[in-house]
């Protein structure tokens, strides 16, 4: 055996930097999933009856899937069974702030997204900067269950731009969330998106009125802390008509030896010309390098492009959660709409994803371009799952797939399920794909030229992540490339 | 042939001028100490002895050219120098300016100035030429104690480089060697040989797949490389690369030893004779 292809295997050794627990006392409901502890989420929140309604309808279908059918197996990863009575669905930061002023958030919390380089106060984030200038993003941080605070909100109320967490917009803004809340993601539309619907905590919602291009990239940070809890968030973004936003979602969690549960849904809708950007680096803790602990990651992510020229365009980086199991998709009704689906995927050690994304083509001339890249290394599996769909009354569309994997070392695995429904003839569909190994050959060119063996994984790997990488807003493209080195560091030493 | 012979002379850079700037030292102790000392050299790769003691010495300034047939072990002889792992050395030593080579990493060896112009190279999709060899270029400086080139230093430097070796600008942002013709990859090389500076630099089949035009400009971009601190091992089946980069030693390579070595005008017997002679020499010291 050569050393560079043991030094790929080290590579998988690399530890998780985001691993430290928060200590901040908890206000949790007892483990365990009913119909009461839905009752005391609700309750807890302060919620109107109907959304209480709606949670319990979503309960009872969940546990009539549960009966029928349990929780989806198609998926290509091996998950060991999970006990839902088993998890805690709320916890809260117990000091909790009324959200009326930075100063009264936990300074605990303040210093856990400190530590993770997420900066929530305004005015640190403005020193130095001329009064005129606009700050790059506006963040709603995410704590456990509950949204602990977001910046810069007043800044973009006077552009009429909302963004605030889940519970508030429930409290201030009913109307838009009763229309749009389910509108894309029903609460029975699979068996996690209906778990996500009965116990949902908080989350981001976005609105963009009629002709306002968002002055500020908004994100939400994710941070799961408590022990035995899930998280369990839902987002919904709606720009309305002209209206254009790039929202940015970000995610870490303690390193605990049992696995944590995370489904969330996320919401998004575009109506005439509207555009919305999402982009996500999805940094859960990955388990160990025997595949202990870890996120169980099940997210439904879907946009739908509802007017005449709309456009949804997802990014994403996924290189934490032991398991990943995500596609976020594009409804494209509105004529000549655009859904797009830049895609990279790590899995090393003994991470499990499959990932992939739906395009669904109902308006003319519809178009849709996907771009996935999985990359396995130590014992990784990793599967693109797509499914392209062009309906009868889609004459025109247009899609275009391209499906890469990337090999390093000889443990892992690339799968690749394409799914391709035409019914209408007037279609193009182009589908390329290719699967790779980091090549001694490749390595050896590198290191002649007198690059360290890391450096040279770390450039083959960004140069076949490229193509996504450009779609990131650009310090979210430099993150997301410290990233992959940090997150394969040691596979090849 | 002729005519290109004469225009690369004119229209190539000075080759005393980039050696000046390129290394600067170690042209004291090249009387003391050979730049490279191969002694009683064995490899194997799978088990399999392909090097069977190859001795061969070369100071700096000279320019040898080791010829042999097809699997005589010139190949790997490149690869070992440039400490590739694929291949196990046996036994015997190689000291690089002093150096123990063998007890190096291959990138350790390209920062103590070990070059290797490789016959195939590689492609590395997504990453661009420029940003490539600008990493490579402060990796080696890095290692050297220099400081770490800037974008605004590094490109002026390329795109004078990238004149004399006749190569467009539009090279800069192409991906590392996707889609080049051979002779684009060939050139490439030597491009970054004229960026990495080497002491030693190994054209491991330098020719093969060139094109008369292809071959005037990469043998004139060596000849511009060459200077009294840097030495050459030019690894070559046919003799036609030597009328253009003309040795001052030939060495031929046989089965893993080399079995004769002379002046520039072995070359040319061998391009008479073939390398007959040297399969039949070796078929009766066998059967003896």
């Amino acid at each position: 055996m050569s050393s560079s292809t043991e030094t790929i295997r080290e590579l998988a050794a690399q530890e998780y930097k985001w691993g430290f627990v928060t200590e901040v006392d908890e206000d949790r409901v007892p483990k365990g999933l009913n119909e009461e502890i839905v009752r005391l989420i609700s309750t807890r929140k302060g919620e109107p009856e109907w959304l209480l309604a709606w949670r319990l309808n979503a309960l009872r279908r969940w546990f009539q899937m549960e009966r029928e059918a349990g929780a989806p197996a198609w998926a290509n990863l091996k998950i060991a069974p999970i006990d839902y009575q088993e998890i805690v669905y709320y916890s809260a930061p117990k000091k909790r702030p009324a959200l009326e002023s930075l100063d009264q958030v936990d300074p605990e919390i303040l210093k856990t997204y400190e530590k993770l380089g997420i900066p929530l106060e305004e005015q640190k984030r403005l020193a130095g900067v001329a009064p005129t200038q606009t700050p790059k993003i506006a963040i709603d941080a995410v704590f456990d269950s509950v949204s602990v605070a977001t910046t810069f909100k007043d800044k973009l109320a006077e552009m009429g731009v909302i963004f605030c967490s889940f519970s508030e917009a429930v409290k201030n803004h009913p109307d838009l969330v009763k229309k749009y809340l389910g509108s894309v993601v029903p609460p029975t539309d699979n068996f996690y998106a209906a778990l996500n619907a009965a116990v949902f905590t908080d989350g981001s919602f976005v609105y963009v009125p009629k002709g306002v291009r968002c002055p500020m990239e908004l994100s939400t940070y994710f941070r799961i802390n408590a022990a035995e809890t899930g998280q369990f968030e839902r987002t919904l973004i709606v720009a309305d008509e002209g209206a254009v936003v790039s929202y940015l979602e970000g995610c870490t969690a303690p390193i605990r030896d049992t696995n944590q549960l995370h489904a969330a849904v996320v919401e998004l809708v575009a109506l005439d010309d509207a555009q919305i950007k999402y982009s996500t680096v999805q940094n859960w803790y990955p388990g160990d390098k025997e595949g202990r602990g870890g996120i169980y990651n099940f997210v439904t992510k879907r946009g739908k492009c509802a007017g005449r020229n709309a456009k949804i365009s997802w990014t994403q980086v996924e290189t934490g959660s032991a398991i990943t199991w995500k596609y976020p998709s594009c409804i494209l009704q509105g004529d000549n709409s655009v859904g797009e689906f830049y895609s990279v995927a790590l899995t090393n050690n003994r991470q499990q994803a499959d990932t992939g994304t739906k395009m669904i083509h109902i308006g003319k001339n519809t178009r849709s371009t996907i771009v996935s890249k999985g990359i396995s290394a130590g014992h990784g599996q990793n599967t693109y799952r797509g499914q392209v769909k062009i309906l009868p009354g889609a004459e025109g569309a247009r899609n275009y797939t391209q499906c890469d994997s990337l090999l390093i070392g000889d443990q892992c695995g690339a799968h690749t399920f394409p799914y391709i429904d035409v019914r209408n003839p007037t279609a193009q569909m182009e589908h390329e794909a290719s699967t790779s190994k980091i090549g001694e050959d490749q390595l050896f060119y590198l290191r002649q030229r007198g690059l360290k063996t890391e450096d040279a994984v770390s450039m083959i790997v960004n140069g076949f992540c490229k193509t996504v990488f450009k779609e990131l807003p650009m310090e979210f493209a430099v993150e997301a490339q410290k990233l992959l080195g940090v997150s394969l560091e040691g596979s090849v030493g | 042939m002729k005519t290109g012979k004469a225009e690369n002379r004119q229209g190539f850079f000075s080759g005393r001028d980039m050696g000046r700037a390129a290394i600067g030292k170690g042209s004291m102790e090249k009387t003391a100490m050979a730049l490279l000392e191969i002694r009683d050299l064995h490899a194997a790769v799978d088990g399999h002895e392909i090097l069977k003691g190859v001795n061969l010495t070369v100071n700096a300034g000279e320019v040898h050219s080791i010829m042999g047939p097809n699997g005589s072990g010139k190949s790997t002889l490149s690869s070992v120098l440039a400490r590739r792992d694929t291949y196990e050395v046996t036994g015997g030593s190689v000291l690089f300016n002093g150096k123990n080579l063998l007890a190096m990493e291959p990138e350790e060896a390209a920062c103590e100035g070990v070059f290797l112009a490789f016959q195939y190279p590689v492609e590395i999709p997504g990453i661009g030429n420029a940003y490539f060899l600008r990493s490579a270029v402060n990796a080696v400086r890095k290692y050297r104690g220099q400081d770490e080139l800037d974008a605004m230093d590094f490109l002026p430097l390329y795109k004078e480089r990238m004149k004399l070796l006749e190569m467009d600008e539009k090279f800069m942002n192409r991906s590392v060697n996707e889609g080049f013709s051979g002779g684009e990859k060939k050139r490439n090389e030597i491009l970054q040989m004229a960026m990495l500076e080497p002491k030693l630099a190994i054209l491991d089949e330098a020719d093969s797949g060139l094109d008369i035009d292809a071959l005037r400009i990469v043998s004139g971009g060596v000849n511009a490389l060459r200077n009294p601190d840097r030495a050459f091992l030019v690894i070559t089946h046919y003799q036609r690369l030597l009328n253009t980069i003309k040795p001052d030693f030939v060495h031929v390579l046989v089965d893993g030893k080399i079995a004769r070595s002379g002046g520039p005008e072995l070359a040319l017997e061998l391009e008479e004779t073939g390398y007959g002679w040297a399969e039949a020499e070796q078929t009766q010291a066998l059967s003896a």
